[in-house]
Formats: structure tokens, C-alpha cells, sequence
């Protein structure tokens, strides 16, 4: 790797490391019920946020991402403390504790938001390519889902649109192979997902979901083919939940090793690897991952220093 | 001033919106190039291109389509052609449109309109015929509104392109182009909400909205003749709904009904009854709801006339509430 090449791969894993110790706190804190309800982690999936949000322009692009979305709006750069606070309830969190872990928002970093419904967030995200025609803002619209998502007729319905009127749309699935709690394997005949995208007229790519870099450059290059006017792309990532589909989720569908050897190619052990080969001292390796930590614990640290939502709130903003 | 039909005061809003405020878009299925399947959208493309587009059959991506562009800070009039394909579509309005505002506390919003008609009309099957008003009132974060003269098509439909919260303009397949009227289409854009009295009366108040308006208002004409003298309320808006107008109304009369072409059980009628109950105003019978059975709808136009209440049965079960007895 050439010096500004491991920069960049040092801020990729620091990237990585802050999305790991996020969810890492997070679990702690469900099971300590300091965070109550349903929570959906996406460890060992870090690196397609990190390396999306890399090629996107969050001043003006969007976000749209799926309940398991922590990882993309710490990658949009939403801020670490705030987003804690919204897991606990706290009046400091992105959205004073109405949205919880699922359907959070911080559109001041780009980030339109998570979606508790599989798939719905493709149409919206449709609807903000559609905007950027008409306010000359440039946007792209990013909307991401899991492979479950692919079998819902909103996203159909949200690619071919996006097709059809040539619009800015990133469609990425990040392809864990799990549609919550059963194999997409089972439920598809064509399990290559990306295929589909023929079907609509639109370029397809299949990328390495592990690989900080590969994730980095399909998206900076569906970027490019959507600014420039020629319509949406579909990006297939490839990963696996190091974790299951909510905490608490024993598991017993996944094979006893898979996660076992998940390991052995998840994102970070995979970057760690490439950057001590490329000559980076363990010191400073270890140092990115002690940093991370001790910035994501004050950021835990802060928001459960925070007051609860203010009860009183309760029914403001229904209507304008 | 010359009369123009329901539908072409409905084409003048839209003109004036997208005249007026240049991040108005219209789309929807057929209502560019085609005018719209029952013409309400004619010309609205030659006049202002790219902003009036037809789009797929695909209700999802249409109604999300408007949550994303409107959270982007346009603000899309979308048609759902018919109001009974909005159901393919409910996650979109209610899981999403009706989210946006509360769970970011204000920091996004979604102020779109959808456009859609509903009713039976002669040979209208069962999956083009129902009244849906209910379903969509009962929303948190959602308004709605049913005009049934020329003049409120226009006025309700600016209204609603106005308001910054997303609008379910249901529009009556029945009156589009069977009622005309005088429209003022120069007047300023009025605020949300109010019902309008369209006749007053000392004996019974009676509620309704969208074509039944008319039927009431036959009804009232009707009973007329056998001196009861019958206030008919048309409430234009279900949300906001105005209770006051309707409260006041029952505190002369001393009698409530209410009459809508939506089937009986969880229709909108039992709110407005539960409101006024609720408010303590003195009736002097007990409240009358007049709709349509818990059936689905048939084509047959004279099985429509035997399912939907008309006239004579209107006037009947109101006959009903000052003479126990001679109702059927």
C-alpha cells in the first residue's frame, strides 16, 4: 500500500472499530436493560457502511437504511453519543427517543433514516433522486436492505421506477445470507441477487461486503453512473452477521461452525491483516482500536448522563 | 361567473398550485400524457412539462415516492387513481408518510398530497367501489378531507396542497362530472379544517360529507314537506374534524344523525357521535346512524341502489327519529 492508501485504509479501520465498539456497548447495555426492545446489530457487516459512506457526498447526498443501521449512521458521521442517547430513550438522542433502535434519522449527516418495514425505505429513497431533479442539488439517493428485502414488491416496484426515469438511486443489498431467521437461499430459486438488476435495465455489481476498499470503489463508481445522469445501479455485498438476527436470537437455524469461520474473514481481522502485511506496526494497529474504545465509552458514558425524554413532548409534531 | 364541473375545479387547483409554487410536482398513473383516467388531469401536462409525469402501476413507489421527494423539500400531488388501490400501498402512508414528522420531532417532514376518488357508481365492482374514509382518519399524522361541491374541490385541494402534513384528498367519482357550479378560483387559500352548513334547520342535525351530501340534501327537501325542518352538515374535513360546528348545531336541534355511503361498523359517523355524546350536548332522541350495511359492494346498479342508502331511505330513518314507528 502507498502512504496515502494506508491513510486512508487507518481511517477505514478506525471506521470499522467505532461501528464494532457502538455495537459491542450496545449489547451490554440490552443486556444490562439499560437499552429496552428489539435491537438489530450489524457486526462483521461494518465495512459496507464504512466504505458506502466513503464514496458518498453527505452534504448533499442521502441515506436510507434498514432497522439494522446503527453501523450507517455512525458512518454518515452521526455523532456517537447522540445515537446511544436515542437507544436509551434519552432526550439527547437523534430523535429525543421516539425512533429507538430501528427507525432512527439524523439528516444533518445525510442519514434519511433506518426502516422497520423490510424494503420500504427503496421507494422513499426514490423519492429523494426523484427531488434532486427538480432542485439541481446533485444528490444521490443511497437506500440500503438485506437480502430478504429483495423479495418484497416495494423494492421491485422502487427499482424499476428508479429505472425507468433514469434516476440517481444506489440500490445496495447487503446480502448476509439470512432473511432474518431463514437461508435466502431457500426462499429464492436464483440466489446470485444481483442478476435481478438485468431485469431492470440497470448495471449490476457483486462486491466483496468484507472489503472496506471494494465496498468503497463499486459504490464511488455507482455514484459516478448516477450523477452523471445514467440512471440507478444495484450493488450485491456480500457479508455475514458475526451475530444474530437480534440480540437474544439463539441461532439454531445457522450451522454450528458458520460463525467460526465468519471470523476468520470479517472485516476487520481482513484489514488488520492487509495493513500489518503492508508494514503498520501492532502498536499503532492496537492504538486505533484503544482510541475507538476510549471514544466510544465517553460517548456511552454521555448519553447515560443524559435526562430521559421529557414525557411532556409526548404529543408534539404529530401535525405541523 | 360560469359554472364548471367538480372535476374541472379540480383541474384549476392543480393549475393554480403548480402556477403558484414551483415545488409542486404531479405524478401518477395516467395523468400526464392522458389527462387522467376521468379527465381531471388534462393539459396540466402541456403546461407545465416535466413536473406533470405519468409513472408504473406501482403504488408503493408512487405514494414513497412522495414521502422521499417531499422529506427532499418538494411537495408532491400524487393520485392514486383509485381509492381502493391505496391499499396496496398502506405502508407507505401509514408506517411511513405519517411517521416522518413525529419520530424526527419536526426535523423532516412530508407535506404531500394524495389525490384519490372513491364511491359506487353504476357497474363499479368490488374492488372499485368502496369508501375508505375511515381507514385513513384514523391515521395519527395524517389529514383528510372530502369535498362534494365545485367550489370545495378547489378550495379543499389548495388547502391541502398548503398544509405541510400529508393530505388524503379523496375526491367523488359520482359528482366529477355530474355536479357543476360557480367556483372562485381568486380567493386566498383557506386554513384547514371547518365544516360548512349547508341548510339550516331547527329539528335535527345531520352530518355527512361527499356525495351523500346531496342525497341528504334531497332527503332534507323531502321531510321538508312534512314540516321537519332538517340542518345538514357537510364536514369536509374528517381531520381535522370540526366538532364545534356540529356541537353547536346539536345543542339547537336536540337531535344528531349522521349519514355517510361507508359501511356502518368503525365508520367515521360513530366518532362524531361518540364527540358530541362526549361533550355532553342534551338529545332529546337517540342518535341516528344511517350508511351502508356491512356487505361488500355489487356491480349490478339495482343492487347498488339496494345496498347504499338513498333518498327515500334517508328521509325515512330521519322521519324516524321525531316519528318512532313509521321508520322501515
Amino acid at each position: 500500500m502507498s502512504h496515502s492508501l494506508t491513510a486512508t485504509a487507518l481511517a477505514d479501520l478506525a471506521g470499522l472499530w467505532r461501528i464494532r465498539c457502538f455495537e459491542e456497548t450496545v449489547t451490554r447495555l440490552r443486556v444490562e436493560e439499560q437499552i429496552v426492545g428489539s435491537v438489530h446489530l450489524c457486526i462483521g457487516q461494518e465495512a459496507i457502511p464504512v466504505g458506502a459512506c466513503a464514496a458518498l457526498d453527505l452534504t448533499r447526498d442521502a441515506v436510507f437504511a434498514t432497522y439494522r443501521g446503527h453501523g450507517w449512521a455512525l458512518a454518515c458521521g452521526a455523532d456517537p453519543a447522540a445515537l446511544f442517547a436515542e437507544l436509551l430513550g434519552r432526550e439527547t438522542g437523534t430523535n429525543g427517543g421516539r425512533a429507538g433502535s430501528a427507525y432512527l434519522s439524523d439528516p444533518d449527516h445525510g442519514f434519511y433514516g433506518e426502516n422497520s418495514i423490510v424494503g420500504a425505505g427503496a421507494p422513499i429513497a426514490v423519492g429523494a433522486a426523484l427531488a434532486a431533479r427538480y432542485d439541481g442539488s446533485g444528490r444521490v439517493a443511497l437506500t440500503v436492505f438485506g437480502d430478504g428485502a429483495m423479495n418484497q414488491g416495494a423494492v421491485h416496484e422502487a427499482m424499476n421506477m428508479a429505472s425507468a426515469f433514469d434516476l440517481p438511486v444506489v440500490f445496495l443489498v447487503e446480502n448476509n445470507r439470512y432473511s432474518e431467521l431463514t437461508p435466502i437461499a431457500a426462499m429464492v430459486r436464483n440466489a446470485d441477487l444481483v442478476a435481478r438488476s438485468a431485469a431492470y435495465g440497470m448495471p449490476g455489481a457483486r462486491v466483496d461486503g468484507n472489503d472496506v476498499d471494494a465496498v468503497r470503489r463499486a459504490v464511488a463508481e455507482a455514484v459516478d453512473t448516477c450523477r452523471s445522469g445514467r440512471g440507478p445501479v444495484l450493488i450485491e455485498a456480500h457479508t455475514q452477521r458475526l451475530v444474530g438476527h437480534y440480540i437474544g436470537d439463539a441461532q439454531v437455524y445457522r450451522p454450528r461452525d458458520e460463525v467460526e469461520l465468519a471470523r476468520t474473514a470479517e472485516p476487520i481481522v481482513v484489514l488488520t491483516a492487509a495493513l500489518r502485511a503492508a508494514g503498520v506496526s501492532d502498536a499503532e494497529l492496537t492504538g486505533i482500536e484503544t482510541r475507538v474504545r476510549a471514544e466510544i465509552e465517553t460517548a456511552a458514558a454521555m448519553a447515560l448522563a443524559a435526562p430521559p425524554a421529557d414525557p411532556n413532548a409526548v404529543k408534539e409534531h404529530v401535525y405541523g | 361567473m360560469d359554472e364548471i364541473t367538480y372535476a374541472q375545479a379540480v383541474n384549476a387547483a392543480l393549475r393554480r398550485a403548480l402556477a403558484e409554487d414551483p415545488s409542486t410536482v404531479l405524478f401518477g398513473e395516467d395523468v400526464a400524457l392522458p389527462g387522467g383516467v376521468h379527465g381531471v388531469t388534462r393539459r396540466l401536462h402541456r403546461e407545465f412539462g416535466e413536473r406533470v409525469f405519468d409513472t408504473p402501476i406501482s403504488e408503493s413507489a408512487i405514494l414513497g415516492g412522495a414521502v422521499g421527494a417531499a422529506m427532499m423539500g418538494l411537495r408532491p400531488i400524487v393520485e392514486i387513481m383509485w381509492a381502493d388501490f391505496a391499499f396496496v400501498a398502506f405502508d407507505q402512508l401509514i408506517n411511513q408518510a405519517a411517521n416522518v414528522r413525529y419520530v424526527s420531532r419536526g426535523r423532516l417532514t412530508a407535506p404531500m398530497t394524495v389525490r384519490t376518488q372513491q364511491g359506487a357508481t353504476p357497474g363499479s365492482c368490488a374492488q372499485h367501489s368502496q369508501n375508505v374514509e375511515a381507514l385513513f382518519a384514523h391515521i395519527p399524522g395524517l389529514r383528510v378531507c372530502l369535498p362534494a361541491t365545485p367550489q370545495d374541490a378547489y378550495d379543499l385541494l389548495l388547502t391541502a396542497i398548503g398544509c405541510d402534513d400529508p393530505v388524503v384528498v379523496i375526491e367523488s367519482r359520482a359528482l366529477y362530472h355530474s355536479l357543476k357550479g360557480t367556483v372562485d378560483q381568486d380567493g386566498p387559500r383557506a386554513p384547514i379544517g371547518g365544516a360548512r352548513i349547508h341548510r339550516t334547520g331547527s329539528d335535527i342535525s345531520v352530518v355527512t360529507w361527499g356525495p351523500m351530501l346531496h342525497t341528504v340534501l334531497e332527503a332534507a327537501r323531502v321531510l321538508e314537506g312534512s314540516d321537519i325542518s332538517v340542518e345538514v352538515i357537510d364536514a369536509r374535513w374528517l381531520n381535522p374534524f370540526d366538532t364545534d360546528t356540529v356541537a353547536e348545531s346539536v345543542s339547537r336541534t336536540g337531535r344528531l344523525a349522521v349519514v355517510h355511503e361507508a359501511n356502518l361498523t368503525g365508520g367515521f359517523g360513530a366518532e362524531i357521535i361518540a364527540r358530541v355524546v362526549e361533550r355532553g350536548v342534551p338529545l332529546s332522541t337517540p342518535p341516528l346512524r344511517v350508511a351502508t350495511d356491512d356487505l361488500r359492494i355489487p356491480a349490478a346498479p339495482g343492487l347498488q341502489q339496494a345496498a347504499i342508502p338513498g333518498r327515500d331511505v334517508v328521509a325515512r330513518q330521519l322521519l324516524s327519529m321525531l316519528a318512532p314507528g313509521v321508520a322501515a
